[in-house]
């Protein structure tokens, strides 16, 4: 695997932009060559101002790797950080057909695919449901007779800022393998409907350990991705639970 | 390529210049592939093996015992932030080296680490002062999710290759490719040279 050439970069073209929260945007970018990559997996992004300088950022893909094994587009999900000098360009600049360098897929160990039918747990914060949102599609992608049992514990602070809300809860719906459990942290209230599935507050052991009935056996693997005190405290919760510790994938982001 | 709306916001000068690609962090973000580990001082050890041998073994109290050095540097890590002016305490691989009564091998070292991790450097880059177990960052003892209560630091590569939770330096004819390493990763990862992913 280390026998990989250079990762080269290449421009790719934006294709769309969809708003998809109040401070997440989704875009599209449409590869110059196709490019196969793994579920879990980021690009890197670099910007170049007309002085020379120079920033570089890496954005998981939130797009499913299909069709596989050639995709020619990826989408991913751009938070609007606080002076962030690069999401900020992607929120206030950046238009349809513009062209943006980027390199990858790069990483390889926070990625999945559906080869085992062994029960996952996914458990993302905020934007961090990016790279567990290509998992989630490419599980619906598989061509298997029965799709691999999966958990997702997602937290966002309200119901507007939960990203692919609606998507998820089709497949919640209707797929009886793929079970919702949403944390919401400063919600009053469950905004509108019947919605099942809504905590309105962190998600802590005892939500854990009650979302674990809906999986016959402990997971045989867990990803958490989000920020990272958000990781740190989930995954300390799992180690608490006796989920064990190299069974735990994790990706952070942010201080 | 030029993206014409991209400017860049309004940047401090750094202290000293920052590598290609880089930018400042106040902060101390933490990256790891798995959860924080849980290591006990009281029964945590540190080996040093030269091929299939174990040349020493350190217990906290013992690695405490030895010469301590202080160091004043900047951290760089492939994700693209760098911190510049940060304080360690901790034991040059020197220092244990010589404890062990060995001659530093010429070669590779495979570092490893309580939860599995992994990361290959040339020898040369961890001995004459390059590379340190620390204990203590900025006067308090190392926190858990930043690899305490032990890890290695060798602030002139990217930071993957400073392990965290660091149990034992193995030496080796050969490189081998690490836990990043074989995600892809590149063998040596000189952020000056920015070398981030394989043959960068």
């Amino acid at each position: 695997m280390s026998q990989v050439s250079t990762i080269d970069w290449q421009i790719a073209t934006v294709r769309s932009i969809h708003v998809e929260s109040p401070r997440v945007k989704l875009f599209t970018l449409e590869l110059p060559a196709e490019t196969p990559f793994r579920a879990g997996q980021h690009f890197d992004v670099r910007l170049t101002a007309s002085d020379g300088y120079q920033a570089q950022r890496s954005y998981s893909v939130s797009s499913s790797p299909e069709p596989a094994p050639n995709p020619t587009s990826i989408e991913f999900a751009v938070e609007l950080i606080a002076d962030g000098e690069v999401s900020s360009y992607f929120h206030e600049a950046v238009e349809v057909g513009d062209q943006i360098e980027i390199r990858g897929p790069i990483g390889g160990h926070f990625t999945w695919s559906p080869i085992a039918a062994k029960p996952v747990m996914m458990i993302a914060g905020g934007s961090g449901i990016a790279p567990i949102m290509s998992m989630i599609r490419h599980r619906s992608n598989a061509d298997v007779i029965k799709k691999t049992p999966m958990l997702l514990m997602f937290s966002a602070r309200t119901e507007a800022d939960m990203l692919f809300a609606a998507e998820l809860e089709s497949i919640a719906v209707n797929d009886p393998d793929f079970h919702l459990i949403v944390a919401l942290t400063r919600s009053e209230e469950v905004a509108s409907g019947n919605r099942p599935f809504r905590h309105l507050r962190r998600i802590d052991g005892p939500m854990i350990e009650s979302a674990l009935s809906n999986l016959a056996t402990h997971p045989s693997r867990s990803y958490i991705c989000g920020g990272s005190s958000f990781v740190e405290a989930m995954a300390n919760h799992l180690l608490d639970l006796g989920i064990p510790n190299n069974s735990i994938r994790t990706e952070r982001f942010g201080p | 390529m030029i993206n014409n709306k991209f400017f860049g916001r309004k940047r401090a000068e750094p202290a000293r210049p920052i590598p290609p690609g880089q930018y400042l962090e106040d902060g101390f973000p933490v990256l790891s592939a798995g959860p924080t580990q849980r290591v006990d001082k009281a029964t945590w050890n540190f080996s040093i093996e030269i091929g299939d041998d174990t040349v020493g073994t350190w217990t906290w109290d013992a690695l405490n015992a030895l010469p301590q050095t202080d160091l004043h540097t900047d951290l760089h890590c492939v994700t693209k932030w760098s911190k510049q002016d940060t304080d360690w305490r901790g034991v040059t691989i020197d220092a244990l080296l010589a404890d062990a009564g060995v001659q530093p091998p010429a070669g590779f070292v495979m570092a490893s680490s309580d939860g599995g991790y992994t990361t290959n450097v040339p020898s040369a880059d961890v001995i004459d002062g390059k590379g340190l177990l620390v204990h203590t960052y900025d006067g308090e003892p190392l926190e858990a999710e930043h690899g305490g209560p032990v890890r290695l630091l060798i602030p002139h590569l990217y930071l993957w290759k400073s392990a965290k939770w660091i149990r034992s330096l193995k030496f080796m004819d050969k490189d081998e490719p690490g836990f990043w390493e074989r995600y892809g990763y590149h063998m040596y990862g000189d952020p000056w040279r920015e070398q981030r992913y394989t043959n960068d």
